[in-house]
């Protein structure tokens, strides 16, 4: 860091590699996925959705990922049917019968 | 660099963390009561917690010169067996005057259900009626949002809900604001995969402003980092953040909002 670095450059010059990392991991597992057959999971039809989010110029990303990725829904659910989370809303006609 | 670790599960954690979060300038340690990874069986199992956490871990914590604090709860992964609660429930209010006690948490909601609506209701009134702060956990991923909206619901929904009493932890991008616009703190937990990272943690300090958010690492028995709360102190350095506004954030801002409580109390140092 120098003292004549603008702020914007600034942040560039600390995250960029850790940034790029990431974007290449996150191609990667896609790849994987798609490299063994069967349908399409609920999460990374999620995740594929929450990508859209990263390609306009509009601010607040993270937010809008983060929201893309919960549940929209407002009343509190009848029972717990497990403890855990998964990481991205499961719409219920996508639920396998039981 | 002196900072107050504000919420971790420290008898998940070995003596080697007390020594390093100490050696990292650590001045005080938070303990919410939480679910232990299974479900506890019966009140008394949940007694026996209490004595760990108000009598036990602060020995523990005092062999290292770390002052210890614990709020007291029934964790809501555990709320949804009613009759439970309400045991253990019942068991609180004898352990509130205990003197390492700051309130009341985490209380909060998992899975968003009606039963744990109702639990943490019971909590809050509690809280309320016995002049405790309160601490809130907020639900996981997915039901994160939800979570956040249903419980500032419930929390406003109480006549003697005081916002400036009560911190919701474990906030991301999506629900920080909401939860600053309503007059509460809020908490940023550094925690891998599930929560934020410093990076996004100080992100959030940037665009939201400093003035009622505290750090903290959240360490438990899963993977999580003792010393996430330092270590965000080198990302604010790196961006150029000065040693005052670290100070703020990491130490001064978690001690205004727990002296809020006759309890926490620090031989203070400069
Ligand atoms: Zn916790």
């Amino acid at each position: 860091m120098t003292a004549s670095q603008s702020p914007r450059q600034r942040v560039v010059d600390l995250a960029f590699l850790d940034a790029r990392s990431k974007l290449i991991d996150l191609a990667a597992f896609l790849d994987r996925v798609d490299r063994h057959p069967g349908s399409e999971d609920y999460r990374v039809a999620a995740l594929k959705s929450a990508l859209v989010e990263l390609s306009g110029n509009e601010p607040d990303r993270a937010r809008r990922v983060l929201e893309a990725l919960s549940d929209p829904t407002e009343e509190p659910a009848p029972r717990a049917e497990t403890q855990g989370a998964t990481g991205a809303w499961r719409p219920p006609e996508t639920c396998s019968p039981s | 660099m002196r900072y107050i670790e504000p919420h971790g599960h420290m008898v998940s954690r070995t003596t080697d963390d007390y020594l390093a979060m100490v050696t990292a300038g650590c001045k005080a340690v938070c303990e919410p009561a939480f679910w232990a990874g299974f479900d506890r069986r019966s009140a008394e199992g949940f007694y026996d917690y209490f004595c760990q956490l108000t009598e036990h871990e602060p020995k523990r914590a005092a062999k290292f010169g770390l002052p210890h604090f614990s709020w007291l709860c029934l964790n809501p992964k555990e709320s949804e067996d009613l009759a439970l609660a309400a045991d253990v429930l019942a068991l609180i209010p004898d352990f509130l005057d205990r003197p390492n006690v700051l309130g009341i948490g985490e209380i909060g909601l998992n899975k968003n259900t009606a039963n744990e609506l109702k639990v943490l209701e019971q909590h809050i009134d509690l809280a309320v009626s016995r002049d405790q702060l309160i601490l809130v956990h907020t639900p996981h991923l997915e039901d994160k949002l939800k979570g956040t909206k249903l419980i500032i619901d419930a929390l406003l929904n109480h006549s003697g809900t005081r916002p400036e009493r009560v911190i919701i932890d474990h906030v991301e991008e999506h629900t920080a604001p909401l939860v600053l616009d309503k007059g509460f703190w809020a908490g940023i937990t550094l925690y891998p995969e599930s929560k934020c990272t410093p990076p996004r943690a100080v992100d959030m300090l940037e665009t939201l402003g400093a003035d009622r958010i505290w750090l903290n690492c959240a360490c438990d028995w899963g993977v999580s980092d003792p010393l996430a709360v330092p270590k965000t102190a080198l990302e604010m350095k790196r961006r150029g953040h000065s040693g005052d506004f670290v100070d703020q954030v990491l130490y001064r801002n978690p001690h205004r909002f727990l002296s809020q409580s006759p309890n926490f109390r620090l031989q203070e140092e400069t």
